[in-house]
């Protein structure tokens, strides 16, 4: 087995509000190994955004990382934990962007209006050149937009020497996503996080960015941590999925264990609640019992306990199970697989 | 099914919006958000309005709705009293009475409901509004369409903040019900809602549907959202219908090369299922600026010369089943299984009775 190029172990993330205590990560634990592709899943309130953003170190206010570790591994061979670095200091600036780049949801928010893309690509290269490009001479202006314009051609933008001079809001959703992963994998991340990145997309452009990026993938080898709602987009894009909910890691495993023999009754129940198009028209759903609950009212023990159709009373209302292994690749916290744990005083 | 009368005919309707440009906001061209639709949705039945961003399908709704004007065509309702009505010339007076018989269920629960306004002011209001002044008596009622969309009538007077967006939908598909509408038009009434939700919320529109013999018109991107719900399925384009037929047809064999890409990129929830290698190249149109012929033609991978040139008309290729393509005899597009992938599952047929899935 190789060696993870980033661990996340125990992550907790809570957010002091006058309301109350919100632990929006609590206790998150998983591994992304280099070239693999992870896909994060949950629905709203899940943390997946949040865990996100602490690997990125870019939590805001009321919110902090209150405990675990972020190990990333660099180049080197040393692993550093990337909660103990100033989320403003050189150090994690120099990681930011150019060894773990971010593809945002909305892209048309993170670009800037009043430049061009092409001189945000720009700026992005010149500014880690010394971690893309440890020796060598200075970039000079017309070499990194030569780099910026064959960037573009490798995301399948069409006449990309005079698309670089557009603004964002020159460009249509898919053109302007397709630019977002160039400058993303501008600086030739080892990391890449996608957050939602087809979620404000249409659905034949949306198409088109998961094969692009599966490509890119392939063809760089780059590590993808893949966040979504869309358990559709997760199975085609991921080969070890975490399924979260409110907090905490319900199960993770292969692609094809979490759905071909999903484990914990929140996988499960989540499946099978999924519109698909291999049903007959006009078929009744199976659900999932009740809401998610809010996040300043949650629930004691498992978070998932009251809706779920397996919960053991006396136990699960109780205890939070910790994440066990089941089988070979998969991990679920659930006292259904654990019965010693949950028979403990 | 063809025993049962239409509800609502809308025969070539067309909306435009200008475009202006200049210090002095000089009309330069017009958008053709709609662009000659036609068709009926017959009484009980729920018609999806299927399509990408931009092609049409909310203000298709809207023309319905007659929040905007349409800029020409027909809206020919027939109203509670068996009247045959056109609503697209009807000035604000005109429509009032027939405002209650046509009601609508929002995309954003957290935005359509009043914050400072309780469930029961919420939910009552079109009933106020509609001259049902006894409190007493909208309080019975308001108790009685929460407990219809399974709500607890207690927390009537509770306000929208203390309600998950869920139970915020169940608030507004309750309010869209309360003046007894013919015609209930829910645009993207799930997309905002959680996964495990969102089942939930399809399931009471189907429920409901049955029990009180509503006629839906269910605008939404997500086919397999549309597929859950209608009992024909009618896709758009820029502006245009590009294919109307039954759900089982359209699914199973659709005619259209468009319905056909946009079924293929819908992500499969199975990592065995082949990923969508097959993606549709090219974006939508411009409405501003469609291309000539076919509007489809940049995209489509089955082009010939006479989709460059020639607008293929709507025509009707099997019985019940329109195609606006010019190979559309020809063509043989792969559809996705009818077949029942998982469990046994509930099934409600159009005539609304429920049996069990074999």
């Amino acid at each position: 087995m190789t060696t993870p190029v980033l661990r996340v172990n125990d992550l907790r993330v809570h957010f002091f509000l006058d309301e109350g205590l919100v632990r929006a990560v609590d206790g998150v634990s998983f591994e992304v190994h280099p070239g693999q592709v992870v896909g994060i899943v949950g629905e709203s309130g899940c943390g997946k955004s949040v865990t996100m953003k602490a690997i990125l170190q870019i939590v805001e206010p009321p919110g902090r990382i209150v405990g675990g570790q972020i190990l990333f591994q660099k180049d080197s061979g040393a692993a550093i934990d990337l909660t103990r670095l100033s989320p403003k200091g050189a150090e994690l600036r120099a990681i930011r962007g150019a060894e773990i780049a971010l593809i945002p949801q909305e892209p048309m928010a993170a670009f800037s209006p009043v430049h061009s893309v092409g001189e945000q690509i720009i700026e992005a290269l010149t500014l880690h050149e010394r971690q893309w490009r440890p020796r060598g001479p200075r970039l000079s202006r017309a070499e990194a937009r030569s780099m910026t314009v064959d960037l573009f051609r490798s995301v399948g933008i069409s006449m990309p020497a005079e698309r670089i001079d557009a603004y964002s809001w020159q460009l249509s959703g898919g053109l302007r996503q397709r630019a977002m992963i160039a400058m993303a994998l501008s600086c030739r991340p080892r990391i890449l996080i996608a957050d939602e990145p087809t979620t404000a997309v249409d659905v034949t452009t949306q198409a088109q960015i998961l094969n692009l990026l599966r490509d890119l993938q392939r063809q760089h080898g780059t590590a993808i941590v893949f966040i979504t709602h869309d358990l559709g987009v997760i199975a085609q894009m991921a080969r070890y999925v975490v399924v979260m909910y409110l907090g905490r890691v319900m199960e993770q495993g292969a692609v094809e264990e979490i759905f071909h023999a999903p484990k914990h009754p929140y996988t499960r129940a989540l499946l099978k609640s999924i519109p698909s198009m291999n049903v007959p028209p006009r078929t009744l759903l199976p659900t999932i019992a009740g809401s998610i609950p809010h996040p300043l009212g949650r629930p004691r023990g498992c978070p998932f306990h009251p809706r779920c159709p397996d919960a053991i009373p006396g136990v699960c209302a109780e205890r939070v199970p910790a994440l066990r292994p089941i089988g070979s690749t998969q991990l679920a916290s659930c006292f259904l697989y654990n019965r010693d744990e949950a028979s403990e005083p | 099914m063809s025993a049962t009368r239409w509800l609502l005919e809308v025969r070539r309707l067309k909306k435009s919006f200008p475009i202006r440009r200049g210090w002095n906001r000089k009309v330069v061209g017009a958008v053709a958000a709609v662009d000659d639709v036609s068709f009926t949705i017959r009484e009980g039945e729920t018609l999806g309005l299927v399509g990408e961003s931009g092609c049409g399908k909310t203000t298709t709704a809207r023309c319905i709705l007659r929040a905007m004007a349409p800029t020409s065509g027909e809206i020919l309702f027939r109203a509670a009293d068996g009247r045959v009505v056109d609503l697209a010339p009807l000035s604000r007076a005109e429509l009032r009475p027939l405002r209650p018989q046509i009601q609508m269920v929002f995309q954003d629960p957290f935005g359509s409901l009043n914050p400072r306004m309780t469930i029961f002011d919420n939910v009552g209001e079109p009933l106020l509004v509609n001259g049902l002044r006894d409190r007493r008596a909208r309080l019975e009622r308001v108790a009685d369409l929460l407990e219809l969309t399974g709500l607890r009538p207690e927390h009537m007077h509770r306000f929208p903040h203390a309600f998950s967006g869920g139970q915020r939908q169940r608030i507004g598909i309750a309010r869209a019900l309360a003046t007894e509408p013919r015609l209930v038009v829910a645009d993207e009434p799930v997309s905002a809602l959680d996964v495990s939700v969102q089942a939930q919320v399809l399931n009471l529109l189907l429920e409901l549907q049955q029990r009180l013999h509503l006629t839906l018109l269910f605008v939404a991107h997500d086919l397999a959202v549309v597929k859950h719900i209608s009992d024909r399925v009618a896709v758009m384009y820029v502006g245009q219908l590009v294919e109307l037929a039954t759900a089982e047809a359209i699914f199973r064999h659709p005619r259209h090369p468009y319905t056909a890409a946009l079924m293929r990129a819908v992500p499969v929830p199975d990592p065995h299922a082949p990923s969508g290698d097959v993606a549709l190249a090219g974006e939508v149109a411009n409405p501003a600026n469609p291309p000539a012929g076919c509007y489809f033609h940049p995209r489509c991978p089955f082009t010939i010369e006479a989709c460059r040139t020639e607008a293929p008309p709507l025509r009707e290729i099997e019985a019940g089943h329109f195609v606006r393509c010019h190979r559309a005899d020809e063509l043989v597009l792969a559809g996705v299984g009818a077949e029942p992938a998982r469990g046994a599952h509930g099934v409600v047929d159009s005539r609304g009775s429920q049996r069990e899935d074999v």
